[in-house]
């Protein structure tokens, strides 16, 4: 349960800081994926099932907001966290690496999704374009916030692990 | 490295695939439902409205004043030096200003003249503040704090400085998403003042980069329409208020077609510093009534 209202609190913190916090420390008008970093760690942390309800719920979350048709982003995050899942078995908390490849090609899936189904499907061909000035910054970007970002993730989940244990054992 | 923790599941938990069917097709219901119904998710609006908006207010309170604060702090070195070249700018200003003074008599009586000023200080307008923008790159949408609580409603037109920013296209009790005519899949028909020739601005994301909207669609055959004309909202849009200013034309090319041309409009809002919004309280439809 403290679990669950952790997770809750994170979806809702990297939502809001993406949408006030970031948007105001954007470069040349990209900002970070935060509910991206979110989507992808709890997929590996926590498998394929909490990936894809964290996905869902970041996705969403952007629709009720952002998108135009409710649903869409929810169904992309929810493909990406359960993706994320299936590496869960060779998930080990201090290695960096493994997150920040996933969070890279999941970003670019992400990213490029949205190419495709939101603009090349409009007549918008001009792929190096959108590659040079939208996809490959905002995964630099997302890259580089996950540095920062991923650790408290980690350890905001250890520690809800050890409540967890602690509860069980009095159970 | 320390092994990986595996809990027991519940009693009632779903094997992931099927998760991921339900969830599948949740989304797909839900998009469908938004496709083929004009239903806005107002109850899902309404709940995150609560949970959500309160916190986007206060960030975006507490970046404005720690942002404030350091534009302060920076600010005050160069104000000082500032301050001695404005006092000599007072001199030359009033004299200007007598001269301005003029000119706005004028003014006045030309815009009597063109019956331009009833357009935009007739209509009731709310002030909001831009408390978030859009999560993604692709789009530029963002949400402002007053809501159906405040009189808002969908379709209502967003000005500041003086132009058009956008509509409102979804709202909640405390907030409203607005939709910026530079966005990518923006279009608003548009009008040359000084011809009445109608085309469309058509939002671009590879223009934007330029700080341009392009147009298209303009049907001027006997090439009156010049750069630097305005560009305003046409009579004929059903969700824009007419005469809005959009921009200034700063290119203009014949289509190969050679019956229409398109073209760059430079807008008249700074979309990159947007902070606060005028929201009109009326929307076309109400206005034809």
């Amino acid at each position: 349960m403290k679990r669950n209202i952790i997770l809750f609190l994170v979806i809702l913190c990297g939502f809001v800081l993406q949408t006030t916090l970031f948007q105001a420390l954007n470069f040349g008008g990209i900002s970070p994926n935060i509910l991206i970093i979110i989507t992808v760690s709890y997929g590996f942390m926590r498998g394929k099932k909490y990936g894809m309800i964290v996905g869902f719920i970041c996705g969403l979350l952007m629709d009720i907001f952002y998108g135009d048709v409710l649903g869409f982003y929810a169904l992309v995050y929810l493909y990406i966290g359960a993706a994320n899942g299936v590496f869960h078995s060779i998930f080990y908390q201090d290695d960096i690496k493994l997150p920040l490849v996933l969070i890279l090609a999941s970003d670019f899936a992400y990213s490029f999704t949205c190419y495709v189904l939101l603009y090349l499907l409009r007549r918008r061909f001009d792929l190096i374009f959108y590659f040079k000035n939208i996809i490959i910054p905002e995964i630099v970007y997302t890259v580089f916030v996950t540095v920062f970002i991923y650790p408290c993730i980690l350890l905001l989940n250890r520690s809800a692990d050890d409540v967890e244990r602690g509860d069980n054992k009095v159970v | 490295m320390s092994p990986v923790i595996k809990r027991k599941r519940d009693k009632f938990s779903i094997p992931s695939k099927y998760l991921l069917l339900i969830l599948t097709c949740i989304c797909v219901a839900l998009m469908a439902v938004t496709f083929f119904t004009d239903y806005s998710a107002s109850p899902l609006n309404k709940l995150v409205g609560y949970v959500v908006v309160p916190f986007q207010n206060g960030v975006s309170r507490v970046g404005t004043w720690i942002s404030v604060r350091m534009d302060e702090l920076g600010e005050l070195r160069i104000v000082l030096q500032e301050n001695q070249e404005l006092k000599q700018q007072i001199d030359e200003l009033t004299v200007q200003n007598t001269q301005l003074q003029q000119d706005k008599y004028e003014l006045n009586y030309l815009r009597e003249l063109y019956k331009l000023d009833e357009q935009y200080s007739g209509y009731e307008k709310v002030g909001a503040r831009i408390i978030a923008r859009d999560s993604g790159n692709w789009f530029h949408a963002f949400t402002i704090n007053k809501g159906t609580d405040d009189g808002l409603a969908i379709d209502m037109n967003v000005i500041a400085g003086g132009g058009l920013v956008g509509r409102i296209v979804d709202i909640g009790p405390n907030w409203a998403k607005v939709d910026a005519v530079i966005n990518d899949n923006a279009n608003v028909s548009g009008m040359v003042l000084a011809s009445s020739d109608n085309l469309v601005v058509q939002g671009s994301l590879q223009l934007m980069e330029d700080g341009v909207i392009g147009f298209g669609q303009l049907n001027d055959s006997q090439n009156r329409v010049e750069v630097g004309d305005k560009v305003v909202t046409s009579n004929i849009s059903d969700k824009y208020l007419p005469s809005i200013l959009i921009g200034y034309i700063s290119e203009i090319d014949q289509d190969a077609n050679n019956i229409t041309k398109s073209g760059k409009i430079t807008p008249a809002v700074d979309f990159e510093h947007l902070e606060e919004v005028l929201v009109i309280l009326k929307t076309k439809q109400q206005i034809k009534d």
